[in-house]
């Protein structure tokens, strides 16, 4: 009989360990794959892992990594201090929509005039909506004891029906000739979340994702409220017998997730994206619970994650074209990654054991 | 406007048929979630389901077989979030997440040669006095045959859970895992037999979209309709009952708000749209001062520690 | 180095390379659905096939799927560009702003963005005159019911569905003077259960007669379940549902279009377009009328489709009134591009108002 056995500790040596094996088994399990596609898959792999780091045009595809993985980041950082103190906002999709259209609105309020005041207001504001719309699970959850991960799921929906609104009603660019979408921040100057340095990716979005990768991680290891958040989420009796205040944790967990949520909606809005439009949102919010739980929730776990997601993004399209992979494929491929990495990280808190039969 | 181009018996007949396939996957999730375990991945699920029925059909052409197929289908991919969440002690939320996110990039790769194919038909309940009855004829015996199987599986859900053992075992499991598992019941059994238990719901409901009531199969088209299925359960605070109303109410507000439009009443759609949503918060604050509220151990890993 | 400096070198490198090697024409097609959605992405994947049919091994074609509006789409089209293509069709009218980002970066490599209004030195635009066929459809529509009561199953409120509408019932009204419109607006492109649903509160209400302009055949579906019921196949032929109920369709066919391009692209006479092609050039496919419209209806819809091909007739010919009653085109007049490009009200008769 095989059995598991609980590690006293966390392995620290299979924490790092099993990555590094899931990604391995991940391309064995995918060459297979795209093999069975007919395609060859050693050239598959290395055009999904390889080309966008060190291929040759790989001197545009890194920043894009920033890009892409800037909002997976800094989402994924918020969710994982209340994940760690078992507060499951799984709403942050919603955050994301209602942080953009807020940020976005307060900007296109003062169109067209130009002063340095406005970005840092939009990013207020963004930040607020974000926060808002996670407070309202937040209260219900103290207030009442309703669950806050059905209500923050419930909310994304009513969030997307929002931004649809929104785009074809209140912020629609009224120069758009009747399309659909607001005005476009990449012309409004000092609405723009412009690259800070050309050619780099960066843009003050992924800076915030940096900003919070290094606050979180200061916060839980040397501050009390991170330890508070770690004990909560590991003993939450001993919590509570050692003065722990619930209802402020959830408060703060929740609206901290919310605030980042929203703040990388309005980024992106006013950045990369551009505009508010019907399809703004294409599930930052979601793939970033993914990364939280690939990162273990450590902050530099989510920092790496985060940007291995990107990478299979990225290097996905790469395939697609290059290659004729189907999207599809590249969707397998990320499912197969998840669920190695999901599967293994049973082996840093579990040791397996061959006891044979009776001894048990 | 015109209210009265809107007849009640048909919007009745239809939203039947729109809310069956919310309420299999509903009626599913539910005993997945008694036990204790909450899958996310029932989008993923129906969609599988959804293209394993549609191509056994179309290759057998028998519509029964398809749906014998969409529920193995279904079952067969909850396996793996069984095996990662019972065996492999992996979180709940990432990996119903993860499940999603495989099902549909795996249905679309299974589906490609299946595109602009029309399946085959399935008959509707035709009994010769009653089906002609006037109102409740429509009503109640003019449907297809699954109709009545996501009905009959309401029924029985609620009076397995009620009355029987399994029904008994199910619940204890799902309230405390280290009591039931104290008293000797299998916890990762029962979990892992409810698990597949869902996933063949939901299999099946995914199928009713893909041969019965759309029919066709297009990649992503199950669009939602798994998490609304979600919602549905908490909705109905975990009662089969409440479960068959919910999906009355979720399809019965959908179907309306198209017939209103037809009619010519104007309204926001966009907020209409956003109301089940608002209404199952509010139902979830209402119930949290219940005593109904949700097992215990939702969520929850077990592990037993010897 | 500047990085537009660094990526212009690069693809001036890449496109040495490529000619170097072969001189094949490589062409980037950037799609927002996958390619088995059988209607819109899957239109305009039929016209790249078409593309290599023609050129064979003269031509090389990529494409990418299931891309998103938005920095996803600008990364994809920069890859293309990076990766030698010589022509990038981007095929949503979301992909608009990108579209001319990227270009500006890429000035060797050309441009065709569809539906938008953007162009620039190597970005062209190209769109279809659905409305014709919408009038065509309008006219079979206003002849074949019975019940004079016609449901329309429009996606969002654009001018692009706006047109079709008031083509398709100006055609209805000027053949059936006593008929009406039933519009739902399913705030979706694509949404086969929703889509069903819509058809079937149509047909409950009495419509015998259903348009759409959302892309899955669920309509048809319900249409053939309810027994009477006419439809018209959208994007696709959707020939499985003929010959009733789907009596005729509008097709998108990007193969000529996306062919002429290449070609031109191969002879080096490639300009800055923007094109607006209808049933004339062969943009706008009408799918077969069937044997279950009657002769003299399928003579008359014939008749139009001709004049329509040839110019002789516009869809929007005055006179004709908004409707809130005021005059928009006099007796004879006809619509500027303009106007339609733009619409975004109803002409006199319809009831109900565009959402907004």
């Amino acid at each position: 009989m095989i059995h598991l056995e609980k590690r006293p500790q966390p392995s620290r040596a299979w924490a790092l360990m099993t990555p590094v094996i899931a990604v391995i088994v991940t391309m064995i399990a995918g060459g297979l794959l795209f093999a069975a596609l007919g395609k060859n898959p050693i050239e598959a792999i290395r055009t999904i892992f390889y080309d966008p780091l060190f291929g040759e045009f790989s001197f545009y595809y890194r920043p894009q990594l920033l890009v892409k993985g800037g909002p997976l980041i800094l989402i994924a950082i918020g969710l994982s201090l209340g994940f760690r103190a078992g507060i499951w906002n799984i709403g942050a999709e919603g955050q994301y929509i209602v942080g953009a259209i807020c940020g976005a609105a307060a900007g296109l309020a003062f169109y067209p005039m130009e002063s340095i005041v406005i970005f840092p207001l939009m990013i207020f504001f963004g930040a607020l909506g974000g926060l808002i719309w996670a407070m309202i699970p937040a209260l219900l959850k103290v207030k009442f004891g309703t669950n806050e991960i059905l209500v923050s799921l419930m909310l994304v929906y009513v969030a997307e029906q929002l931004l649809a609104s929104m785009s074809l009603g209140l912020l629609k660019n009224p120069e758009g000739f009747g399309f659909p979408g607001s005005r476009n921040f990449q012309s409004y100057d000092s609405a723009h979340n412009a690259e800070l340095i050309t050619g780099t990716g960066m843009h003050w979005g992924v800076v915030a994702a940096f900003i919070a990768v290094i606050f979180s991680y200061i916060l839980l290891n040397k501050h009390i409220l991170g330890y508070n958040i770690r004990l909560t989420g590991e003993a939450p009796r001993a919590a509570r017998f050692g003065g722990v205040n619930p209802t402020r944790l959830v408060l703060f967990c929740m609206g901290a997730s919310g605030a980042l949520a929203g703040l990388a909606g309005l980024f992106e809005v006013a950045g990369p994206a551009g505009q508010v439009s019907i399809d703004f949102n294409v599930g930052y919010g979601f793939t970033a619970i993914i990364v939280a739980f690939l990162g273990r929730l450590h902050p530099v776990g989510i920092l790496l994650a985060g940007l291995l997601m990107a990478l299979t993004y990225i290097g996905g399209d790469i395939a697609q074209s290059s290659l004729s992979l189907p999207s599809a494929a590249i969707q397998v491929f990320q499912g197969m990654l998840l669920f190695f990495l999901l599967a293994l990280d049973v082996l840093t808190n579990f040791r397996i054991r061959f006891a044979t039969k009776g001894a048990a | 406007m015109d209210l009265s181009a809107i007849n009640p018996v048909l919007l009745i007949a239809s939203l039947m048929v729109a809310a069956t396939p919310l309420l299999l996957a509903a009626i599913g999730e539910l005993v997945v979630e008694k036990a204790g375990v909450l899958n996310l991945g029932v989008e993923g699920m129906m969609i599988i389901g959804a293209i394993c029925g549609f191509a056994i059909a179309v290759e057998t052409t028998n519509p029964y077989l398809g749906l014998l197929a969409a529920m193995a289908g279904g079952a067969v991919l909850s396996l793996l979030f069984a095996f990662l969440t019972q065996v492999a002690l992996a979180n709940q939320v990432a990996s119903g997440l993860a499940l999603t996110l495989f099902g549909l990039g795996l249905s679309a790769l299974m589906g490609q040669s299946y595109v602009g194919i029309k399946p085959p038909a399935m008959a509707k309940l035709d009994i010769p006095f009653l089906t002609d009855l006037p109102i409740i004829g429509p009503i109640l015996f003019g449907h297809d045959p699954v109709l009545y199987v996501g009905l009959a599986l309401t029924a029985a859900t609620w009076a397995l859970l009620k009355y029987s053992r399994l029904g008994l075992i199910l619940r204890a499991v799902g309230e405390n895992h280290e009591a039931a598992h104290a008293l000797g019941y299998h916890v990762v059994r029962t979990r892992v037999l409810a698990i597949l238990f869902g996933g063949a719901c939901a299999g099946l409901g995914g199928a009713y979209i893909s041969l019965i009531r759309v029919p066709q199969w297009t990649e992503g088209m199950t669009a939602g309709i798994g998490w609304i299925a979600l919602a549905l359960v908490v909705f109905a605070s975990w009662k089969p009952w409440r479960v068959l109303l919910g999906a009355y109410l979720f399809g019965g507000i959908n179907v309306l708000q198209l017939n209103l439009q037809a009619a010519g009443v104007a309204i926001p759609v966009e907020y209409l749209a956003m109301s089940p949503y608002l209404i199952t918060i509010l139902v979830l604050v209402i119930m949290s001062a219940d005593k109904s509220r949700a097992p215990a151990s939702l969520g929850r890993i077990f592990h037993a520690s010897q | 180095m500047k990085l537009t400096k660094l990526l212009a070198s690069a693809a001036l490198v890449a496109g040495l390379a490529t000619t170097a090697m072969a001189e094949k024409t490589k062409v980037g097609f950037v799609y927002v659905g996958p390619v088995g959605d059988g209607g819109w992405t899957y239109e305009h994947d039929q016209g790249r096939k078409a593309v290599v049919a023609e050129f064979g091994d003269d031509v090389e074609t990529v494409y990418v799927e299931n891309v998103p509006e938005g920095p996803d789409a600008e990364r994809v089209m920069t890859q293309m560009a990076l990766e030698g293509a010589d022509l990038i069709f981007t095929t949503s009218f979301g992909y608009m702003d990108q579209t001319i980002n990227v270009a500006k970066k890429f000035p060797k490599v050309k441009f065709e963005h569809a539906t938008g209004y953007k162009t620039a030195d190597n970005v062209s635009v190209y769109s279809a005159r659905f409305y014709e066929g919408r009038a065509v459809q309008g006219h079979i529509a206003g002849k074949m019911t019975e019940s004079n009561i016609i449901g329309y199953i429009a996606s969002f409120p654009i001018p692009e569905v706006i047109r079709g509408i008031n083509s398709a019932y100006i055609h209805a009204k000027k053949v059936n003077p006593d008929v009406e419109f039933k519009i739902i607006w399913a705030y979706t492109w694509f949404d086969p259960a929703k889509e069903a649903d819509a058809a079937k509160a149509l047909i409950e209400q009495g419509a015998d007669v259903i348009l759409q302009h959302t892309d899955s055949t669920a309509p048809q579906a319900a249409a053939q379940a309810a027994g009477n019921v006419v439809t018209f196949g959208q994007a696709s032929d959707m020939s499985e549902y003929a010959p009733f109920p789907r009596v005729s369709s509008i097709i998108d066919d990007w193969a000529p279009y996306y062919i002429a391009r290449t070609k031109a692209v191969m002879d080096g006479t490639w300009s800055t377009a923007n094109t607006w092609d209808g049933i004339g050039a062969g943009m706008v496919g009408i799918g077969e009328i069937s044997d279950r419209v009657p002769a003299d209806v399928k003579a008359e819809a014939m008749a139009m489709v001709e004049s329509l091909a040839s110019g002789d007739y516009h869809a929007f010919t005055g006179p004709l009134k908004k409707q809130d009653g005021s005059d928009w085109l006099a007796e004879g007049e006809t619509a500027d591009d303009g106007t339609l490009a733009g619409m975004n009200f109803y002409v006199e008769g319809i009831v109900g108002d565009v959402p907004n």
